[in-house]
């Protein structure tokens, strides 16, 4: 089962890559992962995505707390979240057939063609994964030059929030 | 305000947060730290030979004393070598502070000389680490790191210092920080109350319970509160390897070590039990054996005060994440005011038949293996007159494989701290300078470390630190020429081939050896001579001693579990199985 996981933490040299560290020496999976600094600029904030049964899920989150760098880690999954990826998309698009194909795509799925050439479109989109994954299907046989994925951002629906 | 270098002020802050000993050795990117060391008299280095037993030593007083030890080391080759100690005490949940000297800043990422990434080549094998890139920094971060590393659940923590951070030239204030607060670090003290309430309605409702409890108690000094718990409700108690001294080992109601070389008695006993009660233990694979076959009628509860280790390799149906001590504590007094009393009947039932297992088969009975004559000398036995000789009142250290395994069966501890050996991650060669970082803490207790000629090899040059700082230890060898452990899963594996477990006449002359580092040697190759010269050794309170004692090859470590089957299925000795 897919795990949406969110983690406050320190904004210091070496945090991250113990967060990282984590999974490859306990063997578990990320599937993406972002991170950036949040409104108070000693805090990331980092949501990743890997897979694990409830079992895993709760080592997952366990042994993510016990580093001594994280503040706070959820696990989304467990209750209702929105949950958002950004895609950027660069096709194949020189001839008009195409050039009308792809922007009716892009319309359906509430895109925006953010860059265009002579030959190319670039596509940005954003929504869950899911989305973007049919987006991608939609469009593949039209000729995906380059995609570019965010990784899943994540947060709790309602009133509550990971704050320090 | 006072202004010092970088230098001055970490030793500052070392002994400010109570530090006295340091174990280390200098090099280019420690030279500002150790140039601070020379001149001052409140933080005492001790010059070891080789960066690995620094961290041995400061780990050996860790385990001894309880406080946290700390080493010194240079950047590049002296990190790399201290990683090996790092690990062990990782594993071991040893307090402990590392220092490593690394290049100046403006030189890290260079491929500078002796440059090695300090924090990320440690990361996976440290509770925390630091790089401090301002000499204002160092009070706050050596306080940090002292307390990230005695408090929960302990652990070794790196501080990796760029040389120019320690600069001489460069003064800043020094302030020793009152207080260390984390808001990302806030360990467990007490538990749930209402599990506990739990927990204890459990075990008052036991009907074959068993006290299982590991390195936890030892660490968190909770002896005494397992003992009261364990003597109301009139438990059996069974300790791991690290648990070793948690519950005293003469006592009628221990039934000795559990695991992959347990007694007959603990490890059936475990596999019977309707209640476990897990405190300060991990459910290791060298206790489990087979998970899916481990204790099939326990229900299992699980104090600990780390909370990933709750349930990570046996789900508990009652867990319990806080201190030994506060739990147990707590625990004793619910019992007292519970009007419940232990189910005195099912216990005597249930005590009746552990004496029938300990009288049938037990690890004490005469029968468990052939007795040493003439020129064929037990390891047990000589396991057994060390204890004889030093009145169970040594702390043992202890390397690793068989003649680690014969000291946890044989000698019996009845108090914590005095077995000091590297359970989790096995390191040969911890046995020595742990014993130096004993005899260090405790000049006057009796240090013994009990090795092999193949485990002592691998730290034998601290005999010169034993020489240098007088540090009279003694060293018992089990010398079986050969790496015994690998030769015993050699015999019962792979039909007695003995890829590389003997040394074909390489050996050193011991006696000779102990005597060119200033100490006095001892070769016993005969029964007759092993309690005299033992006592003549453990006489000699200023000499450090090497008793190269020559012990029967073919005795292999009995009990031991069968893979892959459950706690109580086991290899009696080579051909009866239980």
């Amino acid at each position: 089962m897919k795990r949406i996981i969110s983690i406050l933490l320190e904004n210091e040299s070496g945090a991250l890559s113990r967060v990282v560290g984590l999974f490859s020496q306990r063997g578990y999976n990320i599937d993406t992962l972002t991170v950036a600094p949040t409104d108070d600029d000693t805090l990331s904030r980092l949501t990743l995505t890997t897979q694990g049964d409830d079992h895993m899920a709760e080592q997952i989150v366990k042994q993510l707390h016990k580093l001594i760098d994280t503040i706070k880690v959820v696990d989304l999954t467990v209750g209702p979240h929105i949950e958002r990826e950004l895609m950027l998309v660069k096709l194949k698009a020189s001839d008009n057939d195409i050039r009308a194909e792809v922007k009716s795509c892009v319309e359906i799925f509430r895109g925006t063609i953010v860059d265009v050439t002579p030959n190319t479109y670039t596509v940005q989109l954003a929504g869950d994964s899911e989305k973007l994954d049919a987006f991608i299907e939609a469009v593949r046989e039209i000729g995906i030059m380059e995609v570019v994925r965010s990784g899943v951002s994540g947060i709790a629906r309602g009133d509550k929030f990971l704050r320090v | 305000m006072e202004l010092l270098s970088g230098g001055d002020i970490l030793i500052r802050a070392l002994k400010d947060a109570g530090v006295k000993d340091v174990w280390g050795y200098p090099g280019g990117a420690a030279l500002h730290i150790y140039d601070a060391l020379y001149r001052q008299d409140d933080v005492f280095h001790i010059l070891v030979r080789h960066e690995q037993a620094a961290v041995h030593a400061a780990d050996g007083f860790s385990r001894a004393t309880g406080e946290v030890g700390t080493a010194l080391v240079t950047s590049g080759p002296g990190a790399t070598n201290a990683i090996t100690g790092i690990a062990t005490a990782y594993m071991d949940s040893i307090p402990m502070v590392v220092i490593s000297g690394q290049v100046p800043l403006s030189k890290i990422g260079q491929d500078a000389f002796q440059e090695t990434d300090m924090v990320g080549v440690s990361r996976p094998i440290v509770k925390h680490s630091f790089l401090v890139t301002r000499a204002e920094d160092i009070a706050e971060t050596i306080a940090k790191a002292y307390y990230i590393a005695s408090t929960g659940r302990p652990g070794p923590v790196v501080v990796d210092i760029p040389k120019d951070v320690t600069d001489p030239s460069y003064k800043v204030a020094y302030e020793w920080p009152t207080e260390t607060k984390m808001r990302s670090y806030q360990p467990t003290d007490k538990g749930h109350r209402g599990q506990i309430k739990r927990a204890v309605k459990t075990l008052l409702g036991a009907k074959r319970p068993v006290i299982y409890t590991g390195g936890g108690i030892v660490i968190d000094n909770a002896a005494e509160h397992l003992i009261a718990l364990a003597k109301k409700l009139n438990f059996p108690v069974t300790n791991t390897l690290m648990g070793l001294g948690g519950y005293p080992g003469t006592d009628q109601q221990y039934l000795g070590m559990l695991g992959m070389h347990g007694t007959y008695e603990a490890n059936t006993a475990m596999h019977h039990a309707d209640v476990i009660f897990a405190v300060g233990a991990r459910f290791d694979d060298r206790v489990t054996n087979d998970l899916e076959k481990f204790c099939p009628h326990a229900t299992i509860i699980h104090v600990d005060v780390d909370p990933t280790t709750v349930s990570k390799n046996i789900e508990a149906h009652i867990p319990i994440v806080g201190t030994c001590t506060s739990v147990l504590t707590e625990m004793l007094s619910i019992a007292e005011q519970l009007d419940i009393e232990p189910d005195a009947e099912a216990l005597a039932e249930w005590w009746q038949q552990i004496d029938q297992w300990r009288a049938d088969k037990g690890i004490y009975t005469e029968s468990r293996y052939e007795p040493s004559s003439g020129t064929c000398i037990k390891p047990q036995d000589v396991i057994k007159m060390l204890y004889k000789i030093t009145g169970g009142e040594a702390i043992v250290t202890s390397d690793v494989g068989q003649h680690q395994m014969f000291a946890a069966q044989y000698y019996l501890f009845d108090k914590p701290r005095m077995w000091i050996n590297s359970g989790g991650l096995g390191t040969m060669g911890f046995g020595l300078p742990a014993a130096m970082g004993c005899k260090r803490a405790f000049p006057d207790t009796d240090v013994a470390c009990v090795t092999g000629e193949g485990s002592i090899q691998m730290c034998i040059q601290e005999l010169s630190t034993c020489t240098q700082h007088n540090l009279p230890v003694k060293i018992i060898n089990l010398n079986n020429a050969a790496l015994g452990m690998v030769r015993q899963w050699q015999d019962m594996n792979y039909s007695s081939r003995y890829s590389e477990s003997v040394y074909e006449d390489s050996l050193p002359d011991f006696v000779k050896l102990a005597e060119a580092y200033g100490h006095v040697g001892m070769k016993i190759t005969h029964l007759d001579e092993l309690e005299e010269k033992m006592r003549e050794c453990f006489a000699m309170k200023d000499r450090t001693v090497f008793m190269d004692i020559c012990v029967d090859r073919s005795e292999h470590v009995y009990p031991m579990q069968v893979p892959g089957g459950s706690m109580r299925d086991l290899w009696l000795n080579k051909t009866e199985r239980a």
